[in-house]
């Protein structure tokens, strides 16, 4: 029967490392390359703060935000898109610093998505450009701080030297553990969840993988967050007062706590990222129980 | 002293409670044509979230929060067909609920049964408005008779097209998703396979078909196939998260949590959805266009 293939146990070549949690919910199986994911890695020098008001065990593994509002921002000062982009990027270094020392372990920014190529070439010239130099700066202080990098995305379509430069610095921080940066770059949550299922289809065709045996499991590792520790968000923060997910996330949204807030992404700090913090904290999650 | 009942009977049968009902359902009607001047989504998915909670604040069994929650859910739908939205989507009940008590879900699936039969009763005046049911899901999960009455339901409004409900049972995106790529790639592989017996020579491109599924493959073989995606997900009882519900739909659909729990849900809560969905309308548009 078709619906019991979906329930079944996984093939185990494609269980690695599962970390199980005191839970029943298959999507709280974490699968992770990284055998140090789930532990509370610090330096010495830079212990883990915990805000006032907020519980340790309560904290978001993962977080993911999506940094709407920067043109906005810009306009309402009778400023050029640019402006916006550049103070966006100062946010960005705010929120990245603030997670890593509270002890978030995960943090993916949705920088550009598959449909802002529609934008004036302009602009999506500035912002290519931007990326690079944002990268070029921070590379050095990543590998200090212990900040793994990775993107995630189309990176094929994007400008030779910043593709380039992504590989570069992938490869001078992969060894890092303390806290993992993920960037969407030209990412789609439609094409992520498309490109699983062609690869998942190659493997049919290859006699790999039966057709009985495509389930929520192999979906999970196929996906460009499949090795990412603490693959699904448990928060989703999204700026500028738009309330939907803009095709950010599909598939590991399922059970996100979906944060909406008014502020523009360029002056989104510290206060507002407590605030989201302690309205998921008093969130009760269920999945779906 | 006039006995309370004599005063509530009076309230709800006579002459005062007729004038004062035909009033409100002029005024609720003027209301929707002057909505409906603007555009009026053509689909809206709805999560009845919060009958447990809604039981426990009144000190109720909790399968009244959920009865209380159908007669909750025939008013929006009424209020829905009203005012022209042609689609109507609810997540009546997940795959991760079959993880609730034993007791609870038997309570959950026995009023389904009993208010499918009770739908099945009011066939003629279902067929008069035009309105087709769909159930959506891996129905197999269903319990038997539920699963029966459902399968009679969807055959005896299958030639209506006015409106669509489509009523989401044993459903999870993540059981969806799967399926969907299963049954495209199963599709392309027999498709490969009557190429080659038919033997028109081109196996060579045959060999690529498996890596062509594309988006609209994908979105054939998708439960919700059968209709456009959501404008707007309601969620009620303030609740912001999809718990596993069309999240391959609702890309770019505006998602709206009023606070009112699921029985508190009515009138204005459809109201207010479709006014924000009339303020998003030109966003919306052009992310069609664009995809």
């Amino acid at each position: 029967m078709l619906s019991l293939s979906f329930f079944s146990p996984p093939p185990r070549s494609y269980l690695q490392n599962p970390i199980f949690l005191s839970t029943n919910n298959p999507r709280l199986n974490v699968f992770t390359n990284d055998p140090f994911a789930g532990v509370g890695i610090t330096s010495p020098e830079q212990p883990l703060v915990t805000p006032a008001g907020l519980r340790r065990e309560l904290m978001p593994k993962h977080v993911a935000v999506i940094m709407d509002g920067n043109r906005r921002w810009a306009w309402s000062r009778g400023l050029m898109p640019q402006a916006g982009y550049l103070a966006g990027a100062g946010a960005l270094k705010v929120v990245v610093d603030l997670c890593r020392k509270w002890g978030i372990h995960v943090l993916t920014v949705f920088a550009f998505s598959s449909d802002n190529w529609l934008r004036p070439k302009v602009e999506v010239d500035f912002l290519m450009g931007l990326l690079e130099s944002v990268l070029k700066d921070e590379v050095a202080s990543m590998s200090r701080k212990g900040i793994r990098l990775s993107v995630i995305g189309d990176v094929s379509k994007l400008p030779q030297s910043l593709r380039e430069f992504i590989t570069q610095c992938e490869n001078t921080t992969k060894n890092n553990s303390r806290f993992n940066l993920v960037i969407a770059i030209n990412y789609s949550g439609k094409y992520d969840i498309v490109q699983a299922c062609q690869s998942i289809a190659r493997k049919v065709k290859d006699g790999v993988v039966e057709p009985e045996e495509i389930n929520e499991f192999m979906i999970n590792n196929e996906l460009g967050t499949n090795l990412m520790p603490f693959p699904y968000p448990d928060l989703l923060i999204r700026t500028s007062g738009e309330v939907r997910v803009s095709n950010f996330f599909l598939w590991q949204l399922a059970y996100t706590e979906l944060y909406f807030t008014d502020t523009l992404w360029p002056d989104f700090g510290e206060d507002e990222l407590l605030r989201a913090l302690h309205v998921f904290q008093r969130r009760v999650r269920r999945y779906g129980v | 002293m006039i006995p309370r009942k004599q005063v509530e009977d009076e309230r709800s049968n006579g002459m005062i409670g007729k004038i004062l009902g035909g009033l409100n359902s002029t005024l609720r009607k003027l209301l929707f044509h002057v909505i409906s001047s603007r555009p009026i989504p053509e689909h809206i998915a709805f999560i009845l979230d919060g009958n447990r909670r809604f039981a426990k604040k009144w000190k109720l069994t909790e399968g009244a929060g959920h009865k209380a929650g159908f007669f909750a859910l025939m008013s929006v739908l009424k209020y829905c067909y009203e005012i022209g939205v042609k689609y109507v989507t609810i997540y009546a009940f997940s795959l991760d609920n079959f993880n609730r008590r034993p007791d609870e879900v038997q309570y959950v699936m026995d009023l389904m049964q009993e208010k499918i039969e009770g739908f099945m009763n009011e066939l003629s005046l279902i067929n008069k408005y035009g309105i087709r049911v769909l159930f959506i899901g891996d129905l197999d999960r269903l319990y038997e008779p539920v699963r029966i009455a459902a399968e009679k339901a969807m055959e005896a409004t299958a030639k209506n097209s006015t409106t669509y409900l489509l009523v989401c049972v044993a459903y999870t995106s993540s059981h969806e998703i799967p399926r969907s790529i299963h049954e495209s790639c199963q599709e392309k592989s027999g498709a490969t396979a009557i190429r080659v017996i038919n033997g028109n020579g081109h196996t060579n491109e045959n060999h690529g078909g498996h890596a062509m599924i594309k988006v609209v493959d994908l979105e054939k073989h998708m439960y919700m196939g059968v209709a456009p995606d959501p404008d707007i997900l309601v969620r009620s009882s303030g609740e912001t998260r999809l718990s596993n519900f069309l999240l391959w739909q609702t890309t770019n659909c505006l998602l709206y949590a009023p606070k009112a729990l699921w029985p508190e849900m009515g009138f204005w809560q459809v109201v207010w959805g479709i006014l924000e969905f009339q303020n998003n309308y030109k966003y919306l548009e052009k992310k069609k266009k664009q995809a």
